[in-house]
């Protein structure tokens, strides 16, 4: 059977997605861990996350935390990052005066603003909290029987810009249009969280176990 | 497409049972918790709001452990409040698998509560709930102060005042009850709704009163909620969520189907 890991570092609520993870395949062994050995004998990985960037940066790096994450990327092995954790993977975010991320991947993570309207011009809610429409770009292994258009449940008030489009998996509209899902080889990850998504949200999950990590 | 408007069961649970009280009495029982949570995630509910109502320490345990039954088989997010008084009862409920928790009285008498949940825990998962109540006498300016112990207790806070301070210490969300349409099938406090969701950045929860779907409607409308959260009329089979959201989109509202 194989083997999840969930990396630990202190941050947020990791019994959702174990248990989600657990519900979508039982018998799945899920490792919430941040021990190194059991992150590299593992043959998934996910980075979850949520909370303030500053304090989840700091774990990350006190726990060394930033070296698995780039080891795991580069084995090869399929890599969700949810939330923060798909945050972290970027160069910088705005968030708590600025703070420099794992710089994984070309992006920056923004501030929606305090001004932010909708089409019609009524004023909109930060945080972004809720469930709204995603919209694929393609075809990812990890779309597999979720509609285009899904909605999923996101709760973030920054978000996300990517600097390659190509890597872009998914786009959401909220008063400004921005990068919800990203894809690039091995790796894969989302703003919202598919633990706390339903139907949708635990298939994309499914889909994540199911993965060898190529497109 | 755009965000939806949330519909939220909200389960009073109390040693173990769903219960539903009308003003905070004749207390009816409704249920096994985790069932109930299952049956409204399978209809689509957006989220699960638990109220522990139980003061007793065993009730505390056993609400912890419905939690944990609940977060293993339903994947939508989950609100737990009812006397949560420390940081150690929020650690408790978010490793139990609550995904928000909702602070009352505690934000009342310690405000500086709210500060340090929401810097430990993120902002995105403390929801203060305010318990308001019509203080203005008629063809005065419309004025609501907050209300402890289930309504009883005037605080001599202002309302629309108190939540801007709440959002300030860092509350993600607003959960706001009307004591005086609570359990009275008349519709939400459409006032003091709007009021505060004007006044606050973030989401605002309008509770207390729902008897019909119009008054879900009129709840995101003219209160201008975020999410609508209502018992009686799902617990009881009045109407469906399905049913409830059909309604709001002919009308509509954007809804997740």
């Amino acid at each position: 059977m194989s083997s999840i890991a969930v990396i630990d570092y202190g941050m947020g609520n990791l019994h959702s997605v174990a248990k989600a993870l657990e519900f979508v395949q039982p018998g799945v062994e899920v490792r919430v861990t941040a021990d190194p050995e059991l992150i590299r004998s593992a043959d998934r990985v996910l980075l979850p996350g949520v909370g303030a960037i500053r304090d989840c940066m700091a774990e990350i790096r006190r726990l060394g935390v930033d070296s698995e994450v780039a080891e795991a990327i580069a084995s090869g092995k399929p890599f969700l990052g949810i939330c923060v954790g798909y945050q972290a993977l970027m160069q910088h975010s705005e968030e708590n005066g600025g703070v420099d991320c794992l710089g994984q991947f070309d992006g920056q993570v923004r501030f929606f603003g305090d001004s932010l309207k909708d089409s019609a011009g009524e004023k909109l809610k930060v945080p972004h909290m809720g469930w709204n429409c995603v919209e694929q770009t393609g075809d990812h292994p990890l779309w597999a029987e979720i509609d285009n258009g899904s909605r999923f449940y996101f709760v973030h008030s920054y978000h996300v810009q990517l600097g390659q489009r190509d890597q872009v998996a998914a786009t959401c509209e909220y008063g400004t249009a921005f990068d919800v899902a990203l894809q690039h080889k091995n790796v894969f990850a989302t703003q919202f969280h598919p633990e706390k998504s339903q139907k949708a949200g635990l298939q994309l999950l499914k889909n994540f176990l199911n993965w060898d990590g190529s497109l | 497409m755009a965000l939806a408007k949330r519909i939220i069961p909200c389960l009073d649970v109390e040693h173990g049972r769903v219960v539903k009280g009308v003003q905070f009495l004749d207390i009816r029982d409704a249920g096994d918790p985790v069932e109930i949570a299952r049956k409204y995630d399978e209809q689509g509910a957006d989220e699960i709001t638990f109220l522990d109502i139980t003061a007793s320490h065993e009730g505390r345990d056993t609400m912890v452990h419905t939690v944990e039954k609940m977060a293993s088989q339903v994947f939508i997010p989950l609100t737990v409040g009812g006397g949560i008084r420390t940081c150690d009862d929020i650690r408790r409920m978010l490793n139990a698998g609550a995904d928000k928790v909702s602070i009352n009285t505690a934000a009342v008498f310690n405000p500086e509560f709210v500060r340090e949940a929401a810097q430990r825990f993120g902002s995105q998962c403390i929801v203060v709930a305010i318990d308001a109540k019509k203080v203005s006498l008629q063809g005065e300016v419309d004025r609501w102060e907050i209300f402890t112990h289930g309504g009883r207790k005037p605080t001599g806070l202002d309302a629309v005042e108190w939540s801007r301070k709440m959002v300030e210490f860092g509350a993600g969300e607003i959960l706001l009850t009307s004591m005086d349409r609570d359990g009275t099938k008349n519709g939400f406090d459409l006032g003091v709704t709007r009021a505060i969701s004007e006044a606050v950045h973030v989401p605002v929860i309008a509770s207390g009163g729902v008897g019909n779907l119009d008054h879900l409607v009129a709840g995101c409308v003219e209160g201008k909620a975020d999410a609508v959260l209502a018992a009686s009329i799902f617990h009881f089979n009045e109407y469906s969520i399905p049913q409830a959201k059909a309604y709001m989109r002919e009308r509509g509202i954007e809804v997740r189907l």
